[in-house]
């Protein structure tokens, strides 16, 4: 008997794509610390972003049909970043065109965004390696009242239903869910793809459409920011002497 | 004005959850109100009460596993709501970071994720900021507060305290998230919550060699970890790496063998009160971030050490 894989119905997908700066980025601030200073600061999508929601975002889509849009916060300085997503693979992309003041404010003009669009699946990374606040999708999930899975590592669709495993205390739990859904992605959901020339000339046709943002009442402010106490270096202890160390440890740093 | 504090406590009550309530009580006693836990789990009355030792005057049990977010979401809003509660407060767990967020989008409260410190008395609250590389300071300006606490912030002391339990068992609706497998508690210590971490990198040159990372932890009462090479090569589970897109953690005590210590490392541990690195190379980049070094060969430091602390009894 040949059993036939079943074909899943075309999906429409939506990846909330925000910027990060790049981890080796040396931070500093102006304006008496109120203001974090974006001189010579390198922007990457945020790599759960990229390298889980948006890869698996394509592969469901080469692999059943349908379209992957992706949505962005932020201004025409987003631009370059939001051409790299078209040129890994998305289809078309959004832009809301304000500057990504906090998590409710980028969450609402997603949800206001999306809200009569009727997408299959909401996919973004887990939080933003730069604030790990892990608020956006909860938010967004909340807003358009779906179903929302956190900290997936891998999504399966068979029809309407997905399969999804989730970190969980201790290791990982299988669960499953109907779509539609709001996901977020962890590692180990997609592999990532480094966009080829191909990609990245189809990249500069593929539709960007800036859309103007909704109003959204302020909740939260940052008032400043902080640099850590600098370390005051790093004490040796003689490789042949743990009892130094052990020593140390217990009187001195007091944490054993 | 009630304090609420959302804790899960399928299975027990976690360190992360006792800290979230002393983190609520400390915020209750300032603003003048009771100290609620509402909780979703398995507990009997008596392990609930005991919650009082950490501050909370009245636990609200819904006793239920495996709640989606959208009936926790339900559960915690209409509690904060009967209570009056002006203030919720999560721990950064893996709930609190599904949860937290829509119970602030339904309470029309301003959110405040990962907080490192209580906040101020105008509820300013100090959080981690690019990377773990700086602080930055946020203030909630809306009537409802939300603040979840990032575990291993503050150290929850206990009083004598018990609370008074009562069990809700409103209807939550039907779950959308349906679990079909679970992990099954194996009674180790969890690492996002653990206080003493021990971790090591490639240079334990493979798997097989594990067992002195384990003996170090066992005899330290430390949670293991692992870096992104040696997750990615499977030498050790995923769940163990640490760093940039692995966990995030902030234990008292993070020990480091055979890691050179790259910056996407740093971002996941940078949090660490006290920094133990090992390596034989003297040069690695991780030495600049620690506090106590090592230059030596794991295989050789490692054992040492196991039998130090065994021999010092602490």
């Amino acid at each position: 008997m040949i059993t036939k894989s079943i074909k899943n119905n075309p999906m429409k997908i939506l990846v909330c794509i925000s910027k990060s700066p790049d981890t080796t980025s040396k931070i500093s601030f102006t304006e008496n610390n109120t203001k974090f200073d974006e001189a010579g600061i390198q922007y990457i999508i945020n790599p759960y972003d990229e390298w889980y929601a948006l890869v698996r975002g394509i592969e469901l889509k080469e692999a059943n049909g349908g379209s992957v849009t992706t949505i962005t916060v932020g201004t025409a300085s987003d631009d370059p970043t939001i051409r790299k997503a078209l040129a890994i693979g998305a289809d078309n992309a959004v832009r809301i065109d304000a500057e990504a003041k906090d998590a409710f404010f980028v969450a609402k003009q997603i949800a206001e965004y999306a809200k009569d669009k009727a997408y299959d699946l909401v996919l973004l990374g887990k939080e933003t390696i730069s604030y790990n606040g892990a608020q956006v999708g909860g938010m967004v999930a909340e807003l358009l009242d779906l179903p929302y899975i956190s900290l997936a590592s891998k999504l399966e669709i068979n029809g309407t239903t997905a399969s999804i495993t989730r970190d969980a205390k201790g290791g990982d739990e299988l669960v499953e869910a109907n779509l539609p859904l709001t996901i977020s992605a962890s590692k180990g959901m997609a592999e990532q793809r480094i966009p080829n020339m191909r990609g990245i000339m189809a990249a500069r046709s593929k539709p960007l459409t800036v859309v103007a943002p909704a109003e959204v009442a302020e909740t939260i402010s940052t008032i400043n920011y902080e640099m850590p106490p600098e370390k005051s270096g790093c004490k040796y202890v003689d490789a042949n002497n743990m009892e130094e160390l052990v020593d140390l440890l217990h009187n001195e740093a007091k944490v054993i | 004005m009630s304090v609420l504090v959302y804790i899960d406590s399928k299975d027990g009550i976690a360190k992360n959850a006792q800290e979230a309530v002393f983190y609520g009580s400390k915020i209750a006693a300032k603003t003048g109100g009771d100290t609620i836990v509402v909780t979703s789990g398995n507990l009997d009355n008596d392990a609930l009460s005991a919650l009082g030792k950490y501050g909370a005057s009245k636990v609200i049990a819904h006793n239920s596993v495996d709640l989606d977010s959208q009936q926790l979401t339900k559960l915690v809003a209409d509690v904060a709501n009967d209570n009056g509660s002006k203030v919720v407060i999560f721990s950064q767990d893996l709930t609190g970071k599904a949860v937290a967020p829509r119970v602030a989008v339904r309470l029309n409260a301003g959110i405040v994720s990962g907080a490192i410190a209580l906040p101020s008395d105008d509820f300013v609250v100090k959080v981690n900021a690019f990377s773990g590389k700086a602080f930055s300071f946020v203030k909630i300006n809306s009537e409802v507060k939300v603040i979840s606490v990032l575990p291993n912030s503050l150290q929850p002391e206990e009083g004598a305290g018990t609370a008074e339990v009562q069990n809700e068992s409103c209807d939550l609706g039907a779950s959308k998230v349906i679990v079909k497998s679970r992990v099954e508690p194996t009674g180790e210590i969890d690492l996002p919550e653990a206080e003493l971490v021990v971790s090591a990198g490639r240079g334990l040159k493979g798997p097989e060699n594990w067992g002195m990372v384990e003996d170090l932890a066992k005899a330290l009462g430390a949670a293991t970890a692992c870096s992104r090479p040696v997750a990615d090569s499977d030498w050790r589970p995923h769940h163990e790496h640490v760093g940039q897109t692995g966990v995030a953690i902030r234990p008292n005590l993070y020990i480091a063998a055979g890691i050179s210590g790259a910056i996407q490392h740093l971002a996941g541990v940078n949090g660490s009160k006290v920094i133990v690195v090992i390596n034989t190379d003297p040069e690695a980049p991780f030495f600049k971030a620690a506090d106590y070094g090592i230059v030596g060969d794991a295989f050789e430091v490692l054992p040492k050490l196991t039998a130090a602390i065994k021999a010092a009894n602490l």
